[in-house]
């Protein structure tokens, strides 16, 4: 498995969550602070399991995510 | 580490007005990384509608004109005629494109003007609070059908892809979803399909999006997936409803 990497703007994040529901390694789990929006934000709760595959950016409405992955 | 995902250079990096979740964010990206590819920045012109995505100019990157009130058509129409070399499109949802609009829209498919529009249908008027849009489905409640849409009151939900796709003047016509990565991925051709075929001359093209609108709904933004999936698609089937490519 490829590694992958993950850059949330959590300023940016509406905590949504539909990032959280489409990563197929259960990588992003909700903060449980507020970010100054008010929202609880996405956040890698196990970043290591991470594969870059980029389906969170894909389903972000706010464009809060950037995905790297190892060459 | 190699960039696997960052914001389209067609996209400027305000905050959006939009509800967590609602899908009309997912709907400018995938426009925003076509313009991209496409490599039309420079000449794109974006004309916003009345609703939720009257602001929509402040998100993209490029050209933008706001059109309230369904005759995004209309000035599409006179910016495509005056600057032949632009690619023009309408961003337009179900309020404004299918009942406030629904003559504009019509004579440009009939027509078959070279523009691409891009429609959001969510069932409903997200904008002034949820009142029933021509695209509610029956039984949906909103704020003005209290006990849900009722057919021989309210008339039947339109739609508006299969009544346009049998105007003779449409090149292409295709309705996608974006609530999970493969549509998010099907959509986005689709929208490729619909600029590439006016950089080509070929014609109107429209992708419609059945699109969430979790405040209006009532519902959290994933739960609105579910009820979209159950309740929306089979009403209005996905995929390709005309392309005169596919005709010859
Ligand atoms: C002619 C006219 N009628 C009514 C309105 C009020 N109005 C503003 S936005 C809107 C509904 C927009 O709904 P839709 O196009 O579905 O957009 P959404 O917010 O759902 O994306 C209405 C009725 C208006 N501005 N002009
Ligand atoms: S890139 Fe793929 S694996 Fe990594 S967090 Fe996003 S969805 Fe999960
Ligand atoms: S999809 Fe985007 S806005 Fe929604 S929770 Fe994930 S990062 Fe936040
Ligand atoms: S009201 Fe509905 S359509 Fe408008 S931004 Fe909120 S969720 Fe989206
Ligand atoms: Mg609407």
């Amino acid at each position: 498995m490829p590694k992958g990497k993950v850059v949330i703007d959590k300023e940016k994040c509406k905590g949504c969550e539909l990032c959280i529901a489409a990563c197929p390694k259960k990588v992003l789990g909700l903060s449980e602070d507020f970010n100054t929006k008010g929202y609880r934000y996405s956040t890698p709760l196990h970043p290591e399991d991470c594969i870059g595959c980029g389906f969170c950016a894909m389903m972000c409405p706010d464009v809060a995510i950037e995905v790297y992955r190892e060459e | 580490m190699k960039t696997v995902y960052k914001k389209p250079e067609s996209m400027t990096s305000a905050t959006t007005i939009y509800c967590p979740g609602c899908h009309h964010g997912i709907a400018h990206r995938l426009i925003a990384e076509v313009i991209d590819e496409l490599g039309i920045a420079d000449r794109a012109i974006g004309i916003a509608p009345v609703g939720c995505a009257a602001l929509a100019y402040d998100y993209f990157n490029i050209d933008f004109s706001e059109t309230p009130h369904g005759r995004a058509p209309a000035v599409a129409t006179g910016l495509k005629l005056t600057q032949p070399d632009r690619v023009v499109f309408t961003y337009q949802g179900d309020g404004d494109l299918a009942s406030i609009g629904a003559a504009e829209i019509l004579h440009l498919a009939n027509r078959g003007f070279n523009i691409t529009t891009i429609f959001i249908n969510n069932a409903i008027y997200g904008m002034t609070g949820g009142q029933m849009a021509p695209t509610t489905l029956e039984g949906q409640k909103t704020t003005t059908t209290p006990f849900g849409r009722d057919l021989q009151i309210h008339g039947h939900p339109m739609k508006v892809s299969e009544i346009l796709s049998q105007t003779a003047g449409v090149a292409y016509i295709a309705r996608g979803a974006v609530y999970d990565p493969k549509h998010v991925m099907e959509t986005k051709k689709m929208i490729k399909k619909a600029f590439q075929n006016q950089i080509d001359g070929k014609g109107f093209s429209m992708v419609e999006i059945l699109s969430t609108c979790p405040t209006n709904w009532g519902l959290s933004p994933l739960d609105a997936v579910e009820w979209l999936k159950k309740n929306m698609e089979p009403f209005y089937p996905l995929g390709v409803k005309k392309d005169i490519d596919q005709e010859q």
